[in-house]
């Protein structure tokens, strides 16, 4: 297992709390200049923070107590670069040979069966130059295994190549990672790609770990909204708790909303409330659903626009002053409902759907 | 003809260039990899010789090699020869004359290196040494061929020092430049001209060495 506190005041402030399993892929989420690749650049020894350390399956590779800081080299670290750093000078073999240590260099294979493994078998003679970005990463994550890592770091490996490839390589990349058994590290600022292939999600903001937890946990049930806002929640809004027919409810403008985690807070509290675009239920004319008497509210419709099959639709709450929510809907429902810029629908905001927050 | 000139002539410049070559890159790895404040005054001072007279370069050294001087007594000393007037101290004396011309190139192209190359040879497992001679000095080569060729034609071309501090002494510090001079002195144009399109047709070569093999290094790693 990866564990690791580091702290620092210069040049930059570091506040950061993370663990990862061996198996595990842990996405390190947040905009730029965050202190993400900070982070993996004191994971791999490119950087010492001021206080901390860092353990990697119960050896102390940093500490500054104990006075350890271990180099690169001494660490076994497998990083990938975010433009992946190949070697311009060397083949693809080099590239790969160069990091195999003595014994593995003994096995003639080895780099074939590295490259085989990453889907790139026959380009051993090749140089990074007569590569497409898909295939220098391919590279760049071969050379990473070469050395037989204890932990494996990702440094927006999808940055550097186009959109269709990126989507390939995410199912490669999820392939690949079934066989390996060390803790993975994966920086990225998108939170789609974070969800999709993480098991963990670390959120960190101006280098401080705000929440780690499954990409459901962190992205569906932020703890404030520090985290909501770092993961691009949407609906975000504040009431008060208040105790109606015996059951804690949240008072928004004329509304009052039954909430399924109201348990854990306590009356006449302040909160804060989001709801998932995704989880807000549409009265549908043409067939009634389960559902329409939880949370009703209506409001006007004034933008809509459709993406990819989803359908997102803004409305301005009827009697709130103003208030907006943020609803998407699959194309096809949409359309089967006619939903019109500046008519007004009815929508109910499930109880299980609205996560309360107390900052 | 003056041949034996042309042997101390293309001897200093291959020995010069030779020596250049360690000294060369240690100072540019080193400048290479500094960050504090006083890296301009010392690139500035190696530098020096690029801008000064070759004269007042000359002069310097020359008092700097007087049997009075440490140097100039250390050698006096170590061969019971004077280091001033000898092949030795012009060696030594091209080596600083030269020295810009060997630093600046292999500098240039240690910085032009992306240090995420660096990074990646240490998370390989490469130590520093591995990490320079396996990533650094390839990626370098063109500039350390630039070096050496700009050194052997520059010391080849070298006239103010060599006059300063090695006068004109028959197969140990004659160069060519100073038996062109010797020649026009003495109006024998067609030994002048003669050697001077030799020296012309090195330097011409040399430089198209440099060209070439930069370019196609250059077409092979992009």
């Amino acid at each position: 297992m990866l564990k690791l506190n580091l702290q620092q005041r210069q040049p930059n402030t570091l506040n950061v709390d993370l663990e990862c399993q061996p198996g595990e892929l842990l996405a390190l989420v947040g905009p730029s200049g965050a202190g993400k690749s900070t982070v993996l650049r004191c994971i791999a020894g490119l950087q010492s923070p001021q206080q901390g350390f860092i353990e990697c399956h119960g050896t102390k590779w940093f500490d500054n107590i104990q006075s350890i800081n271990r180099t690169p080299q001494q660490r076994r670290v497998g990083m990938v670069f975010q433009n992946y750093a190949l070697f311009p000078h060397l083949s693809v073999r080099d590239n790969i040979q160069i990091a195999l240590d003595v014994e593995q260099q003994r096995d003639k294979y080895s780099v074939e069966k590295l490259l085989e493994k990453v889907n790139l078998s026959g380009f051993e003679q090749r140089y990074p130059s007569q590569l497409s970005g898909g295939q220098q990463q391919r590279v760049a994550i071969a050379r990473a295994l070469a050395r037989q890592p204890e932990v494996l770091l990702l440094d927006e490996p999808f940055s550097a190549v186009d959109k269709v490839t990126r989507r390939k390589l995410y199912l490669e990349l999820n392939s690949l990672r079934q066989d390996l058994a060390m803790p993975m590290i994966l920086v990225t600022h998108d939170l789609d790609e974070a969800a999709m292939l993480a098991d963990q999600i670390s959120v960190i903001h101006q280098g401080k770990t705000l929440q780690q937890g499954s990409p459901e946990q962190v992205l569906y049930h932020p703890n404030n909204t520090a985290v909501a806002k770092q993961v691009d929640a949407r609906n975000i809004h504040s009431g008060i708790l208040i105790e109606h027919e015996g059951q804690l409810k949240i008072q928004w403008h004329d509304y009052l909303f039954t909430v399924a985690e109201a348990d854990r807070f306590t009356k006449n509290q302040q909160i804060h409330w989001t709801i998932s675009p995704a989880k807000i239920l549409l009265h549908q004319r043409v067939r009634p659903s389960k559902g329409v008497h939880e949370n009703p509210v209506s409001g006007i419709i004034y933008n809509k626009m459709t993406l990819r099959g989803i359908t997102t639709i803004l409305m301005e709450i009827e009697n709130t002053n103003g208030q907006q929510l943020q609803m998407d809907l699959p194309e096809h429902v949409a359309n089967r409902n006619q939903l019109q810029l500046g008519e007004t629908i009815a929508v109910s905001l499930l109880a299980e759907a609205i996560h309360l927050m107390k900052d | 003809m003056d041949w034996q000139a042309f042997e101390v002539s293309i001897k200093l410049a291959l020995l010069t260039s030779l020596s250049l070559l360690p000294i060369g890159l240690a100072i540019a790895y080193f400048l290479a990899k500094s960050t504090f404040t006083g890296r301009g005054v010392i690139e500035a001072f190696i530098t020096l010789p690029l801008v000064l007279p070759p004269t007042v370069l000359g002069y310097f050294l020359l008092v700097g090699m007087d049997n009075k001087s440490i140097l100039g007594g250390a050698f006096m000393s170590l061969t019971g020869e004077t280091l001033a007037f000898s092949f030795v101290g012009l060696w030594f004396a091209s080596i600083i004359y030269s020295l810009p011309f060997a630093v600046q190139p292999i500098l240039r192209s240690l910085e032009q290196i992306a240090p995420e190359l660096r990074e990646a040879a240490w998370c390989s497992g490469l130590s520093k040494w591995n990490t320079f001679f396996n990533v650094e000095l390839p990626l370098a080569w063109p500039g350390v061929i630039t070096a050496m060729v700009l050194s052997f034609s520059h010391t080849l071309g070298e006239f103010g020092v060599v006059l300063m501090i090695g006068g004109n002494i028959a197969g140990e510090t004659r160069t060519v430049s100073i038996s062109i001079y010797d020649s026009v002195l003495a109006f024998d144009h067609q030994q002048a001209q003669a050697m001077s399109l030799i020296l012309l047709a090195i330097a011409f070569v040399t430089i198209s060495i440099v060209y070439t093999f930069n370019r196609r290094n250059l077409r092979s790693v992009l």
